[in-house]
């Protein structure tokens, strides 16, 4: 029997945890959960490698560990540092972390066109969750910003490099779920753009799954492009039996009536997927018929999706009439036939446009 | 395509490397290209060499587009790349790159209609000692002042015929 | 005349060839390594020397190299960083163009020492001409027994190969280095893993300068302790400053760390005073990276105290009045040169060799060029001054490699020492364009120019 796994304590924010050797301060907090867990634009648990590049998720570490407690002479990327035993980390009560990290969301929104009111990301964008939590209310530069072309990567996927955060998420997905990767970051430096350099279609079987991991609107699905605002969907949860073996076939359905918009992988509280999904149930199966659906999705992160949502809504009994002591509320009557609470006599709909108190003192 | 002589060079290149390590010749290799195929690296230029050492065409486009030296559009015979970074610049840089401008009626970035100059101002090569200086092709020219320029333009020129 | 220990001999004719190298005590610390001395014992005397890395950070090169992991059966790494590539920097360059065999024979014992049987200098693609001279010695070298299969019959086995980059500031960060060597973007990595653990292939590697490496020959000729009485407290030994810039004498000197700068500024030894007759304003004694300094400062530190030419001296009173040693890029600017024009140069540079990765630099460095060039041109705001503060604040420290510092500390230490020319130069945009600033204050006694609380 292999021996009990020693725990590291891990304080972050004053609040302690145990966590296994060589879990990430941001893992660890995640783990603790709620505010204090760092925001995350790059790093992605379901991808190696990713994470480090955007700088969003510093920390300050207090205290090294038990056996050394020097503190870190920098913030740290608590997106790849793994925890000591005995480490202390401030996040969100550390004023210098807070205002690393307004820098940071100034620096990425510096050159982001800020064009939400037409991007299809809008209301599932973490850059708006990150600049409203984090970010000051105003840029303070003043050049012209960059932009670049709108590139197709196929009839499928659409390529707005302009808010592109160069996360490279889609570049290890690419590698890492759908192989034969075609498109990657090329140039430097303000100049570093994701392409295909010959402006090719992507054509991996999976390759879809770069729209979903996503943080911003860089890559949008074009059989969705345009149709509806996310937070005027209905996302319910559903499968289906996919031939492919890689597939869970298990999606999310962005509905309206019966009419299904898109369809998405699962995304947790953090935005991340639970299983990738394989292209045919993403862009091809785009009828109520094709699906098996479970129920309604809850969406955790705190976008609009979320503000008008339907979940847990008790319907409103009729309550008027116990309040009321079994008095039928004349106010619910056809208000436009006639109303009793003004002056009967005088009809609604004979008046031309919106009534004025003139109306009724005729 | 490779010569023989070439793509023995590129063997032997590879061969520097432990097995399976190939994409470490990608960048000595793009230099060899560059230098065979018209100073520049075009998209057929690229591809080829991916083949050659058995990686993603993607792989060669990143890699062609991070370093400054990988020309991607075709340049004049003789590239003149004027250093103008701080220590240059002391020593009057800006002087030698707009003499070169007026000289060959171009601006930076551009190449003479001949196709034989192409003017390019460039951040430190390490030569700050002995600046102002360019480079040109394989080698530096130091201490320059207009009347060196003047000679380098024209031993390029005798060079074209 | 002071000592030397890497150019001794350097101005012995076609040094640059193996016979005259040999013929002049060449390989004769190789051959004690290799015959006389165990590993343990080459990097006890290294340890001894208190060699510091010369590439510019200055970290205990023993220290480094005891790192390193041995894992049963893994291959180790030794990459030996040529990418010099520092504005102000040129003296790698130097070494290797003329004194190849001495480089050679520093990664021989460099090797021997940690146990790895590659080695790959990785050099700038500009000095296209080098890897030729850099071949040509490790052929002969070869030929004479000194590189290959159980050399000297020590039973050490090794290879050297020359890797050209191909235009990027970025591959002299020895993570980018990596993966450039390994056909990649000149990325950094993201830190740790340390390359000593997991480097080039994922094996254990130390990468370290040339003038690092090249020094190990002399140490081991004369002993750690000997080396370690040269120059000053723990910075020991010699070293090789390129000295750039508005001076009489610019080229890569050897100086044994006891001097003062003013010393090596106006002895015709080094630097020969400043050219034209000019008198010194400012100078960045560590290559462009490292903080400026008004010429009082330079020369005295805030205690009064002659500045000398030492790790520890330059870097006398932290970035508030003092700056760093660096890779060595001594770069001197006269009363006619204006620092926001040269902060400009360096702004762009910084901006131009961002590897775009992280969020900071890249976005941060192309802003501050732009707000310099706007004051450079007469188009700035007072508001500018403190707005290019606040983004190199804000990408010091933040970023995934030194590149985010490098490019914040010139401009900090610009405004910090000069801030009064920068205001001039949005008070009188037009009399800018004109004429430059000049010497104003700068070289004054120092109760003036106390550090302007910023």
């Amino acid at each position: 029997m292999a021996e009990e796994q020693k725990l590291f304590k891990v304080k972050i924010d004053g609040i302690t945890v145990e966590v296994a050797p060589g879990t990430t301060i941001l893992n660890a907090a995640r783990q603790i959960g709620g505010d204090i867990v760092p925001p995350a634009m790059c790093y992605y648990s379901k991808l190696q490698g990713s994470g480090g590049k955007c700088r969003t998720c510093l920390v300050k570490v207090s205290k090294g560990s038990e056996a050394d407690p020097r503190p870190m002479p920098k913030l740290v990327a608590s997106c790849r540092t793994t925890v000591m035993d005995g480490m202390e980390v401030a996040n969100i009560t550390s004023p210098e972390v807070l205002e690393a990290r307004k820098g940071v969301v100034e620096f990425l929104l510096l050159n982001h066109p800020l064009d939400c009111p037409v991007c299809d990301q809008a209301g599932e964008c973490h850059l708006q969750d990150l600049g409203y939590e984090h970010g000051a209310e105003a840029t303070r530069y003043e050049f012209k910003r960059r932009t670049f072309d709108k590139v197709d990567l196929g009839d499928k996927i659409q390529l707005h490099m302009t808010r592109c955060i160069l996360c490279y998420r889609c570049v290890f997905t690419a590698d890492q779920v759908a192989g034969n990767r075609e498109h990657g970051v090329l140039g430097r430096g303000e100049h570093a753009e994701i392409s295909t350099y010959l402006s090719k279609n992507l054509s991996s079987p999976f390759i879809g799954n770069v729209i979903d991991v996503c943080p911003v609107g860089a890559l949008t699905d074009k059989t969705f492009r345009f149709k509806n605002r996310v937070w005027f969907l209905k996302p319910v949860n559903a499968h289906r039996d996919c031939d492919n073996p890689k597939c869970c076939g298990k999606t999310v359905l962005w509905m309206r009536g019966d009419e299904v918009f898109r369809v998405t992988a699962r995304k947790d509280k953090y935005g991340e997927v639970e299983d990738f999904i394989c292209d045919t149930c993403r862009f091809d199966k785009k009828e109520a018929k094709d699906w098996v659906i479970e129920g309604p999705r809850k969406i955790e992160r705190q976008s609009v999706i979320s503000a008008n949502h339907y979940v847990g809504v008790n319907k409103p009994k009729d309550t008027l009439v116990e309040v009321l002591d079994g008095r039928q509320p004349k106010l619910l009557m056809d208000i436009h036939s006639i109303s009793q609470v003004n002056r009967p006599n005088i009809d609604l709909s004979q008046i031309e446009g919106p009534a004025h108190s003139d109306d009724f003192n005729k | 395509m490779f010569s023989e002589e070439k793509l023995n060079k590129v063997k032997e290149i590879i061969a520097r490397y432990p097995q399976g390590r190939q994409k470490s010749a990608l960048i000595p290799v793009l230099h060899l290209a560059q230098g065979e195929f018209g100073g520049w690296l075009s998209t057929e230029t690229m591809d080829y060499v991916a083949s050659l050492l058995q990686i993603k065409p993607i792989e060669v486009y990143e890699v062609a587009t991070f370093y400054s030296m990988f020309n991607l559009q075709p340049v004049g015979k003789h590239v003149f790349e004027v250093c103008q970074t701080g220590p240059c610049m002391l020593r009057g840089s800006d002087n030698i790159i707009d003499y070169i401008k007026k000289k060959l009626d171009i601006g930076v970035g551009e190449t003479t209609k001949d196709g034989l100059f192409t003017l390019k101002a460039v951040e430190c090569l390490g030569a700050c000692g002995y600046a102002p200086m360019m480079q040109l092709g394989k080698h530096y020219k130091e201490h320059l002042t207009p009347e060196k320029v003047d000679a380098i333009i024209e031993e390029c020129r005798a060079n074209a015929n | 005349m002071g000592r030397k220990l890497l150019f001794d001999k350097a101005h012995i004719e076609n040094i640059r060839y193996y016979d005259v190298y040999r013929a002049n005590g060449g390989y004769g610390s190789a051959e004690k390594a290799l015959k006389s001395m165990t590993p343990d014992q080459v990097l006890d005397e290294v340890k001894k020397s208190g060699l510091r890395g010369r590439g510019g950070a200055g970290f205990p090169t023993g220290m480094k190299w005891s790192f390193i992991a041995k894992p049963e059966g893994v291959p180790r790494y030794l990459v030996c960083n040529a990418d010099e590539s520092e504005p102000g920097t040129f003296k790698d360059r130097y070494l290797m163009e003329f004194i190849p065999h001495l480089l050679i024979e520093g990664l021989l014992i460099s090797s021997y020492t940690l146990g790895a049987n590659t080695c790959y200098i990785y050099i700038r693609g500009e000095y296209a001409w080098i890897p030729d001279i850099l071949e040509e010695a490790i052929a002969d070298a070869k030929k004479n027994g000194w590189l290959g299969k159980n050399i000297m019959g020590s039973g050490f086995d090794l290879e050297i190969y020359v890797q050209r980059g191909a235009g990027a500031y970025i591959c002299g960060e020895e993570t980018a280095l990596i993966e450039s060597l390994e056909g990649k973007r000149g990325n950094p990595r993201i830190k740790p893993p340390f390359p000593a653990v997991k480097g080039l292939y994922d094996c254990p590697t130390v990468v370290n300068n040339v003038e690092t490496l090249a020094t190990v020959v002399p140490i081991l000729r004369i002993g750690g302790e000997e080396y370690a009485k040269y120059g000053t407290g723990k910075s020991t030994g010699t070293k090789l400053i390129s000295a750039c810039g508005n001076i009489n004498k610019p080229g890569v000197y050897e100086i044994e760390m006891n001097i003062s700068v003013e010393e090596f500024i106006y002895s015709d030894e080094y630097c020969g005073g400043i050219a034209n007759g000019k008198r010194l304003k400012a100078c960045i004694p560590g290559g462009s990276s490292v903080p400026i300094l008004p010429a009082n400062l330079l020369l005295k530190t805030a205690k009064g105290e002659p500045r000398m030419m030492t790790y520890e001296s330059l870097a006398d009173g932290g970035f508030a009045t003092g700056t760093m040693l660096g890779s060595g890029g001594f770069i001197v600017l006269d009363e006619d040169q204006c620092i926001v024009k040269n902060t400009l140069t360096f702004a762009r540079f910084y901006h131009h060799e961002s590897c775009g990765q992280c969020s900071p630099c890249r976005e941060g460095t192309g802003w501050m060029e732009r707000v310099l060039k706007n004051i450079e041109n007469g188009k700035g705001k007072m508001s500018d001054i403190d707005l290019l503060w606040d983004i190199q604040r804000k990408i010091e420290g933040n970023t995934i490699c030194p590149l985010g510092d490098a490019a914040a500390w010139p401009v900090a230490a610009a405004i910090r020492h000069f801030r009064d020319e920068f205001e001039w130069h949005v008070l009188h945009p037009e009399e800018a364009q004109k004429r430059n600033f000049g010497l104003a204050h700068y070289a004054d006694p120092l109760e003036i120019a106390a550090p302007a609380a910023v």
